[in-house]
């Protein structure tokens, strides 16, 4: 395949940065897309130009890493993958693929298309932990009996890794999915359920403070999310929300 | 109370519940516009009592006109937050690929019913305000389906008033579903039918509204 990229440039997070365009040839279709930026890469390096930052980690989908914006959507066409998942049979010989980093206020450029998502890490400090009896006589997490939906609800909540796609794709910038997830992930299990109020009113304020937008229930979020997180816990974490306040401990 | 709606969930609460006491005010206009197509007297009468009983008027308007408003100011307020949470656009966007047009541009279609609200209180609420207080007459009784048949005999303001009702469509068709959500109603019992009744009412009021219009408007040319 040969392809022509559009590429975001810049050289760091206080310099102005620009769409690129590079031409790729011999492009094989069973090729990953961060292969194919491997190769772009090798050539840009081979010419003596500075290669494309990109973040990658695990390149199978579970680290969260990867975090390209690929024609108009996070990760790319394809529905519940990561950018590394991603695979070129995706595309046609001959097409121009636009590639951008997530744009929000909170998730900085560091350099071209890679971004600061430090932000995530700090509302997740601000709650998204559990109090642990490390007295010795720890209860065993499987000998604690949980209905079986709310270990269902809760596993898939955990599923989120972090990548923000949600706020990538969201109009709005809005982290609300990422954040109800690691509310929904505690609040729906035993042992989440000592700071199951401060949580939530913590991680909102933290999210809020970071920048990033409102919720308007576009849904987008959840559609290109590469972990299909549900709707379902931004309405939990609504509810969660509203119960803290009202009845605040 | 006011540390509450600076979080950006609380400003979700309000939005939906000033949204759902519109939804609501929207059905009870409807109902009496559409008696004005069966029964002139029936019309007349609750357009009457609406506009004269001390409770409606000096209880409920004052809710109503604070309840538009801040579903206005607040909407505005979340749009102009929302744009600065990304102060640099994608130059390439797909966003029709998870996302329906109607999600994405309720401040369109909503200052597209503002504006309409503008023309609407021009026509109606305005010269009923100076004729209430400040020319002192409250009590002719039978004047507002003639009040009506005579406005709506303007093919430009029925025009305008039908495109509105096209807008206000779109506004309601994501909007009343939203609500449900933001409030924290969602799961899969009864989601699918909060968004078939979402459909339903966002199709049926305004439709309601512009059949009334154009209604006495072709009852305009056969008089």
């Amino acid at each position: 395949m040969n392809l022509t990229l559009k590429i975001w440039r810049q050289q760091d997070a206080n310099s102005k940065g620009a769409m690129h365009t590079y031409e790729v040839s011999d492009i094989s279709e069973h090729m990953s897309f961060l292969e194919m930026l491997d190769v772009l890469n090798e050539g840009l390096v081979a010419k003596g130009e500075s290669p494309v930052a990109f973040d990658h980690d695990c390149r199978e989908g579970i680290c969260g890493m990867c975090s390209l914006y690929i024609n108009g959507e996070p990760h790319g066409p394809d529905r519940a993958i990561t950018t590394c998942q991603l695979h070129m049979r995706k595309f046609k010989d001959g097409e121009t693929i636009h590639i951008e980093p997530w744009r929000a206020k909170a998730f900085p450029v560091i350099k071209d298309l890679t971004v600061d998502r430090s932000s995530f890490d700090r509302i997740i400090q601000a709650g998204g932990y559990v109090s642990v009896n490390t007295s010795g006589n720890t209860q065993d997490a499987n000998a604690i009996p949980i209905p079986k939906a709310d270990a269902d609800n809760a596993f898939d909540a955990a599923t989120c890794i972090g990548c923000g796609a949600c706020v990538a794709a969201c109009k709005n910038a809005s982290a609300m999915l990422f954040v109800s997830a690691k509310v929904s992930q505690l609040a729906l299990l035993p042992q989440g359920q000592v700071e199951r109020k401060d949580r939530v009113m913590n991680m909102v304020d933290q999210m809020d403070k970071e920048g990033f937008g409102n919720c308007t229930n576009t849904g987008a979020c959840s559609i290109e999310c590469p972990k299909e997180i549900s709707l379902d816990n931004i309405a939990r974490m609504n509810r969660e929300f509203l119960i803290a306040s009202v009845l605040p401990e | 109370m006011v540390a509450l709606i600076r979080t950006s969930v609380a400003r979700k609460y309000a939005m939906a519940l000033s949204g759902f006491f519109l939804l609501f005010f929207l059905l009870q206009h409807l109902t009496i516009n559409f008696t004005s197509i069966l029964s002139a007297e029936t019309f007349n009468f609750l357009s009457h009592f609406m506009g004269t009983n001390p409770f409606v008027q000096y209880a409920l308007q004052p809710v109503l006109a604070f309840g538009v408003f801040f579903h206005i100011a607040m909407g505005i307020v979340l749009e102009l937050q929302n744009r600065a949470a990304r102060d640099l656009n994608y130059s390439y966007s797909n966003p029709a690929a998870s996302s329906t047009w109607m999600s994405r541009n309720m401040i369109i279609t909503g200052i597209a019913v503002l504006l309409f609200l503008g023309l609407h209180f021009y026509d109606f609420w305005f010269p009923e305000l100076k004729l209430k207080f400040i020319d002192g007459v409250w009590n002719i009784e039978d004047r507002y389906f003639s009040e009506l048949q005579h406005k709506f005999a303007d093919p430009i303001r029925t025009a305008l008033y039908v495109l509105s009702f096209g807008f206000l469509a779109l506004h309601l068709l994501h909007g009343f579903q939203s609500a449900f959500q933001s409030v924290g109603f969602r799961n899969n019992k009864y989601t699918p039918t909060v968004k078939l009744l979402a459909n339903i009412y966002g199709v049926a009021v305004p439709l309601g509204f512009i059949v009334v219009a154009l209604y006495h408007y072709f009852g305009s040319l056969t008089h």
